[in-house]
């Protein structure tokens, strides 16, 4: 039994006696392998793990930590990129991955009710039946839980049409952080009082633990076309998104890779695209039969107007698939081609692109560290690589550098440091680059009114936490990138 | 008045009420016009320093919304902060201040072939009416509402602080969305002076079906039309003429000129009962009178129980109309004797078991006043300690929003 001090210790008997025997974890073996999510350079052993099966069992775990002032960390399959489930060394860390019943779909009303637990892919499966889906569609759909969604306000290549998570949740069952369970929304639209849920959707765990969750279902489309584009340069793909737009277009998806990206992908899983691509566009139109015939061929006109060279039209499911393949396998691909590579999520607005990505590139050739790039292109959210070799030293170092570089270039052109992997532990010291101390203090004023003494998820999204009584996270030396990328990203 | 003195020393346009500057029916002391975000920042900070109450009014359309707040010191009148900041057609976002009426904002993204996809439900409107209020139409079904298009802020908190959430990119999650948080929340948290939104393309076509449906049909005909792949952007019903026994549909199809004739001809067949090209001006207009002179109620339910619950609000005497695509209906109360809190109850035991709720939106100060305005409230505990950690002096917009914040 590894050193706990006073309150943890009181916590763990009294979960210990509260809890099924193996519902709680203090076996230093098996909580070492909860010391990260999907950013595995930052590591921090659990005092003790929770696996909860039900709401009771999560208001239980959290009274507990209340009662004793101990941290907890919730957790679903530990899929995310910003080290947003990091553990907390002195506290609980409480795992939903075993919460996960799909309690109701009902297609008259569009709605589904499921445990935090769920995986995000099955709420659609569960809907495909009736003819609907759930909408947000992030890159881990197959093993991310909703409630990690919820955290994190999940978004996905489609949420250019479609939004994120935020737009699709209707309610949330909530403990929150001394213990209360309490439901924000309501099944219908528009709950009188404040859209608290609202605010809960992104808060990355430090306002309480979802325990259920109502979502919104949408119909599925009548058709969906999809068009792989290959053009010269991503200056021309650049000015086919924006023309596309500029027609009043909004498709489901628009999503960019650059030529590295495209030799990654190749050496990966062979996606054979557009040979002597600089880079190539997937775009997917969804809807009504017309709207989409439609479309697709200002799509596809517009593609060949500025400068695709080759297009080619998925003519069935398989070959949408073989499309995606290429772009969905893009992240892990990477390691083909370089032994260490840094995923960066950035945005910036659309209309910056071209001259974002010049910089980015003075930026890396500066450093002699190469970028390859994955993004969303139709909302501005880019997805670089950061490519390198921890064995030559002193370049993990530089790019980290240059991964933080990138995220001041996205902020001097009026953009974001986070479009979906969440700030966590991971930006938090970022965060002071984009909002002033008065904003990030005002968005403090939301934390104290659920959680005063600051024991839901310290340590992420702030660096320095408000005066109501969070106690600032410990803060790990940034140590070198030993491992990266093969968690959940594919 | 030092409240007065120190305001003009900020060479604040700052004026005393006179008779005419009601705010629901209630006489402030003294009416602020500020220039900018800094003025109103020094307003704030200054009836701060003098513990004076503060409402915000923008052209003043909604005043008669909300549960009637008690006696107001200094209202922030946001009419002359009415710039648009920036427009990027490109990136489908605008920055207007909270003064800008939505109408002026509509005309001139107009320009550019844009919208910001909402519908102006009361005339006259500004942007920081809207965050404000949250008021939604038809279109709701096909964008949502303002918490579903606002993508930054910039706030006055009640000291004076100045803040901002958000961003100017709609994909955006870093930190805690504050923009939901304030939309709907009624300016008791603090003074919204300017915002960004994202905006969408405004179709090449626009076409409403309208069709006169025997109620006993329409459960099924709103059920196969909701279950179509025709993605409507707005499913309205009204039961104005419900003593025929019939309900008023319309159907909006949006999208380019082939695709609307096409999903057309399908859905006037779904429809069918007559179905037609038709006018659906109604649509977007509540069925209530504005301005505190009828009692108007939102009622909220869950899609598929949309016709149960309008059938047993008409049969109270209410004339409903609103989103069946959405589970979001408006009723006029013809006569204010008619809404008993008996009346009230009911209505909102029906929503209730459909998970939707009942608030009275506007009517006549005395009723607001004896009635209860916002029904139950699941999370109020919460929802009273970001009140407190806001504004812990409860100077702004006292006691107008729910559970007396």
């Amino acid at each position: 039994m590894p050193h706990t001090p006073g309150p943890t210790a009181a916590v763990i008997s009294r979960l210990q006696s509260a809890l099924p025997h193996a519902a709680v974890i203090t076996d230093p073996t098996r909580l070492a392998t909860y010391d990260c999510d999907g950013l595995l350079h930052y590591r921090v052993t659990p005092a003790v793990v929770v696996l909860a099966t039900d709401a009771e069992q999560v208001q239980l775990a959290v009274r507990c930590c209340s009662d004793a002032g101990v941290p907890f960390v919730a957790r679903g399959s530990g899929t995310g990129l910003s080290g947003g489930a990091l553990p907390h060394a002195d506290g609980v860390l409480i795992v939903m991955s075993g919460f996960r019943t799909i309690h109701e779909v009902s297609a008259d009303d569009q709605r589904a009710v499921v445990d935090p637990g769920v995986i995000n892919l099955q709420v659609s499966q569960a809907a495909a039946p009736v003819g609907y889906y759930y909408a947000p569609d992030p890159s881990s759909q197959q093993i991310c839980t909703i409630g990690g969604n919820v955290a994190e306000n999940s978004g996905g290549a489609h949420c250019l049409k479609y939004g994120f998570t935020a737009n699709h949740v209707l309610s949330i069952d909530v403990i929150t952080p001394d213990g209360e369970a309490v439901t924000l929304g309501q099944r219908a639209p528009d709950a009188p009082g404040y859209d608290v849920m609202g605010a809960f959707v992104g808060s990355e765990g430090t306002l309480g633990i979802a325990t259920s969750v109502t979502v919104r279902l949408l119909r599925r489309p009548a058709s969906v076309h999809t068009l792989l584009a290959g053009f010269r340069s991503t200056d021309e793909a650049g000015a086919a998104v924006s023309a596309v737009i500029g027609a009043g277009i909004l498709p489901a998806a628009i999503e960019m890779m650059d030529a590295l990206a495209i030799e990654a992908a190749e050496a990966a899983v062979a996606c054979n695209y557009p040979a002597g691509a600089g880079a190539v566009l997937v775009v997917e139109l969804d809807g009504p039969d017309a709207e989409v015939e439609h479309e697709a061929s200002q799509v596809e006109r517009l593609c060949r107007d500025n400068g695709a060279f080759e297009i080619r039209v998925a003519a069935d499911d398989a070959e949408r698939q073989a499309i995606w393949r290429g772009r969905k396998s893009a992240f892990a691909a990477v390691g083909r081609i370089s032994p260490d590579y840094i995923v960066q999520d950035g945005v910036i607005p659309r209309t910056a692109l071209s001259e974002v990505l010049h910089e980015m590139k003075q930026l890396a050739d500066e450093r002699g560290i190469r970028v390859a790039n994955v993004f969303h292109a139709g909302d501005g959210n880019l997805h670089p690589l950061v490519l390198f070799d921890e064995t030559i030293p002193g370049q993990g170092e530089l790019a980290e550098e240059l991964s933080g570089a990138i995220l001041d270039l996205c902020l001097s052109h009026g953009g974001s440091i986070t479009g979906e992997h969440g700030v966590g532990f991971d930006k938090a010291p970022h965060m002071p680059k984009m909002f002033s101390a008065d904003d990030l203090d005002t968005m403090q004023l939301v934390r104290c009114a659920f959680d005063p003494g600051g024991i839901s998820n310290p340590g992420k999204i702030y660096p320095t936490p408000r005066l109501c009584g969070e106690v600032p996270g410990k803060r790990k030396a940034a140590h070198p990138l030993q491992q990266t990328g093969q968690a959940d990203i594919f | 008045m030092a409240l007065f003195d120190a305001l003009r020393e900020h060479d604040i346009d700052a004026r005393a009420a006179v008779p005419g500057d009601e705010i629901d029916g209630s006489l402030p002391r003294l009416i602020t016009l500020p220039a900018d975000t800094q003025q109103v920042s020094t307003i704030l900070r200054t009836a701060a320093a003098d513990g004076a109450t503060v409402a915000v009014a923008g052209h003043g359309t909604k005043q008669t919304w909300g549960t009637p707040t008690g006696a107001v010191d200094v209202v922030v009148n946001l009419s002359r902060i009415d710039q648009i900041v920036e427009h990027q057609p490109g990136d489908l976002i605008v920055t207007a201040q909270a003064g800008v009426p939505l109408a002026a904002l509509q005309a001139s993204l107009g320009a550019s072939t844009q919208r910001l996809a909402l519908d102006e439900m009361v005339p006259g409107t500004t942007v920081g009416g809207l965050i404000a209020t949250n008021p939604s139409g038809p279109r709701r079904l096909h964008a949502g509402t303002v918490r579903d298009l606002l993508i930054g802020l910039t706030l006055v908190r009640p000291d004076g602080t100045i803040a901002r959430a958000g961003g100017k990119v709609v994909k955006n999650v870093a930190g805690y969305d504050l923009c939901k948080l304030l939309t709907g929340s009624w300016g008791t948290l603090g003074v919204i002076t300017e915002a960004t939104f994202r905006l969408h393309p405004v179709p090449a076509a626009t076409r409403w079906l309208t069709a006169h449906v025997p109620d006993h049909d329409l459960p099924d005909l709103l059920k196969s039309v909701m279950h179509s792949q025709l993605t409507p952007s707005a499913v309205e019903v009204d039961t104005n003429d419900s003593s025929d026994g019939h309900t008023q549909v319309a159907v909006l199809l949006e999208g380019t000129p082939g695709g609307v004739d096409a999903r057309a001809r399908e859905m006037t067949r779904l429809l069918a009962h007559g179905a037609d090209q038709g006018d659906a001006g109604w649509t977007t207009h509540y069925p209530f009178r504005l301005g505190g002179t009828q009692i108007g109620l939102k009622i909220t339910c869950a899609i598929g129980a949309v016709t149960g619950v309008a059938r047993r609000a008409r049969d109270l005497g209410l004339h409903v109309r609103g989103s069946a695509g959405t589970g979001v209906l408006y009723a006029a109360v013809a006569d204010e004797a008619d809404l008993t809190s008996a009346h009230l109850q009911t209505l909102r035991a029906e929503a209730a078991r459909a998970g939707g709720s009942v608030t009275i939106v506007d009517g006549p100060r005395a009723v607001r006043a004896a009635l209860d305005v916002w029904g139950p409230v699941s999370g109020l505990r919460i929802m009273h300690r970001i009140k407190d950690e806001f504004d812990p002096d409860h100077r702004l917009q006292p006691g107008r929003f729910v559970g007396g914040i």
